[in-house]
């Protein structure tokens, strides 16, 4: 795992090497001259060769790590140094750190949310299957599926924030702060991005279901003489929870990495908008940052998808 | 034997039972009306081809058919209810309950992620309210009843421990767990070794007897049926078309279907003989059944009845005897008259 985190962060650095935009280049506005240019470069480290780069950003992580120590204003980065940006004049690590809560609540919320739409929408079609009421959910689900979240989420801003004025302007701020303004701005991006991903959970549960539904051991359920509904729930979503564990816990982590889109469109402080400013300005720190931030997301949750699968199915726990 | 008697119904009484699956290919016909009649103690086989609809006459009575898909007809007089015309609810309250069923296939019939023990006490608080400790030492005796070591220590085992014919007593127990007065076994020993088999078909006729269960066994093993059965019925394209003692059925059958049954299974030859005749052709389809005796496409006698009635005309479950009722067209004497050649042919002689 670790040395997973290491390959990938090698990989952006070397990516990034060789861009053509000169990152140097961007800190230094208009009246630029070459020497200035050259100072910024060192400054940034950008004048080693990128395996020196990589080495010493690794070696910033454990150890921390001074900018331009031979400068007479050297900037000081202490352990776990991800890096810093001489663009926002501020610590990698503090960027994210300000960014993550926004993102976490935006990907909590929608998880939550799909999470619950998706699977009762996807065993109900199951329990209709073949149904007017299965045909609709699919084909709902199909547009869901199909729908790009820009155009779904500004939808959203126009009809109920601006037309129908039921929301006010989405605004940031803590729950912890104002609980209602809180919700009533992340309302609206949760309720996006969870159709979304709900419209796939749909189909997921559904098929596993139906697939669930045919084995022996739920005709000997019914045999037994159990209630229907806990056939249904104890029985057979048990067995086919599987696959939608996998997807959900793959499907968090990667929104914990930012919701781009989502973010930007409803103007919440995420790592996605981060990203997306730092990409515009070729801020290689900050981007180095996320990208390793995002991969240790999904890496833990494959680390804690693996363990659910034995927490699921007692025979992975045998064999592991 | 009093009037009121003979008017008493039977423990089970299945008459002209019908299901139908609509399809997109159209309406499969699996079970078309079918009757038969069992009383507790009593051991009915059913046998018959794959496809011949075996296994949906016994999940119609047990009311595992979903209404939904298909349309069940007639009646199933259990123990003076109609379990065709009974709620869902109703069914649900007596499957586990006063009756159960048992199925072919153990690997797969048992949940794999939950302990068979917490499986076998779910099928007793499915029907009756009992404390915990209660449904734990019932189970933990059912497990030793049906031959499991160790049942204490077995009980919070998985079903990926237990081997195929561990499993199948497991099944037994759950089964017979609320004392049923029927069961419904569906070819329980198809999937075992055939050591196993033995013991399993043991075991269902020991508790049997100890419980006074009906017991409907559904089979391709005639050796099973010798032994086990009291009475047979044959199934043969969605219907029954011959029926009786096991007496009958092996020594005065009277079908040529069941002529054909008899000749195509290798372990009845009481003297070894290396001919080993399947009957030709191959079974009906559900969706297109004959017209006439559904059995005409393949049967070798119809020539010998007059004019096209095998082709035409469905011939009527016919009484030939106390309790042996025979479908077919060919008069007796000919019927009689096939017997004897094809028991010959068997080794045996009908007396
Ligand atoms: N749900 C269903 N929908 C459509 N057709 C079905 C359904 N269930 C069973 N059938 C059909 O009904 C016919 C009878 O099936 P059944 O399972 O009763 O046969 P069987 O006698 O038990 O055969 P086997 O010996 O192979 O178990 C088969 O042709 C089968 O394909
Ligand atoms: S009715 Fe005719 S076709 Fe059917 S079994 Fe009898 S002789 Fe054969
Ligand atoms: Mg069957």
């Amino acid at each position: 795992m670790v040395i997973l985190l290491l390959l990938l962060t090698l990989v952006v650095f070397i990516l990034f090497s060789l861009l053509p935009a000169d990152p140097a280049r961007l800190t230094c506005g208009k009246g630029c001259t070459p020497a200035v240019l050259e100072a910024n470069r060192h400054k940034l480290g950008l004048d080693l060769p990128v395996i020196q780069q990589y080495w010493e950003f690794m070696k910033g992580l454990f150890v921390g790590r001074i900018y331009a120590a031979d400068s007479p204003d050297p900037v000081v980065c202490n352990a776990p140094c991800l890096g810093y940006s001489f663009k926002r004049g501020e610590e990698v690590l503090v960027l994210i750190k300000d960014r993550l809560p926004a993102t976490i609540w935006l990907a909590l919320g929608a998880f939550i949310l799909w999470l619950a739409a998706g699977i009762s929408v996807g065993v109900y079609a199951a329990l209709r299957r073949g149904r007017w009421q299965d045909k609709t959910v699919m084909g709902i689900s199909l547009a869901g599926y199909s729908l790009p979240s820009f155009f779904l989420g500004l939808m959203a801003i126009f009809f109920i924030v601006i037309r129908l004025q039921l929301l006010p302007y989405p605004s940031y701020v803590s729950p912890f702060e104002n609980p209602i303004q809180f919700f009533q701005t992340m309302l609206l991006p949760w309720i996006v991005l969870a159709i979304l991903y709900a419209a796939f959970y749909m189909r997921l549960t559904r098929n596993q279901m139906l697939e669930v539904l045919g084995e022996d051991y739920i005709r000997t359920a019914r045999a037994k003489g159990l209630p229907e509904r806990i056939v249904i729930r104890k029985h057979a979503l048990r067995a086919g929870l599987t696959p939608i564990v996998t997807a959900a816990g793959l499907d968090l982590a990667g929104l914990l990495g930012g919701a781009i889109i989502t973010e930007s469109i409803f103007s919440l402080p995420g790592l996605g908008s981060l990203a997306v400013n730092s990409v515009n300005d070729a801020d290689l720190p900050v981007i180095v940052g996320i990208t390793l931030v995002t991969a240790t997301f999904i890496i833990v949750a494959n680390l804690i998808v693996d363990l659910l699968y034995a927490v699921i199915d007692p025979r992975v726990r045998l064999v592991s | 034997m009093t009037e009121h008697s003979n008017l008493r119904r039977a423990f089970l009484e299945v008459s002209d039972l019908s299901v139908q699956f609509p399809t997109e290919d159209g309406i499969v016909r699996a079970v078309d009306g079918v009757s038969f009649s069992i009383e507790r103690g009593q051991t009915l086989a059913i046998v018959g081809e794959s496809g011949s609809g075996k296994s949906v006459t016994a999940q119609a009575v047990m009311g595992l058919i979903n209404k939904r898909n298909a349309d069940v007809s007639g009646q199933a007089n259990f123990d003076g209810e109609d379990l065709v015309a009974m709620s869902d609810e109703d069914l649900r309250k007596l499957r586990g309950n006063k009756m159960s069923m048992i199925f072919q296939d153990p690997m797969s019939s048992l949940h794999p992620f939950y302990r068979i023990g917490d499986q076998l006490t779910e099928a007793i608080n499915a029907h009756q309210k009992v404390s915990k400790t209660e449904a734990r030492d019932r189970a933990i005796e059912m497990l030793h009843k049906v031959g499991i070591p160790l049942p204490a220590k077995r009980f919070d085992d998985y079903p990926h421990q237990f081997s195929g014919g561990m499993r199948q007593r497991v099944m037994i127990a759950m089964a017979l767990i609320n004392s049923p007065s029927l069961l419904i076994a569906d070819e329980p020993t198809t999937a075992l070794d055939v050591t196993v088999q033995a013991q399993i078909i043991e075991l269902i006729s020991q508790l049997q007897r100890e419980f006074d269960t009906a017991v409907i066994l559904i089979t391709h093993d005639l050796g099973i049926v010798a032994d086990v059965a009291d009475e047979v019925a044959v199934m043969y394209g969605a219907r029954v078309v011959e029926h009786g003692s096991v007496d009958d059925i092996f020594y005065h059958p009277q079908m040529p279907y069941t002529l054909g049954l008899l000749a195509s299974v290798p372990r009845l030859t009481q003297v070894r003989n290396d001919r080993l005749d399947p009957i030709p052709g191959n079974p009906p389809s559900p969706l297109r059944l004959p017209t006439g005796c559904v059995f005409h496409p393949r049967c070798v006698y119809q020539d010998e009845v007059v004019g096209d009635l095998c082709r035409t005309q469905r011939p009527d479950l016919e009484s030939v005897g106390p309790g042996h009722e025979v479908r077919c067209h060919l008069p007796a004497a000919k019927r009689q008259a096939a017997a004897e050649v094809a028991l010959a042919a068997l080794g045996r002689s009908s007396t």
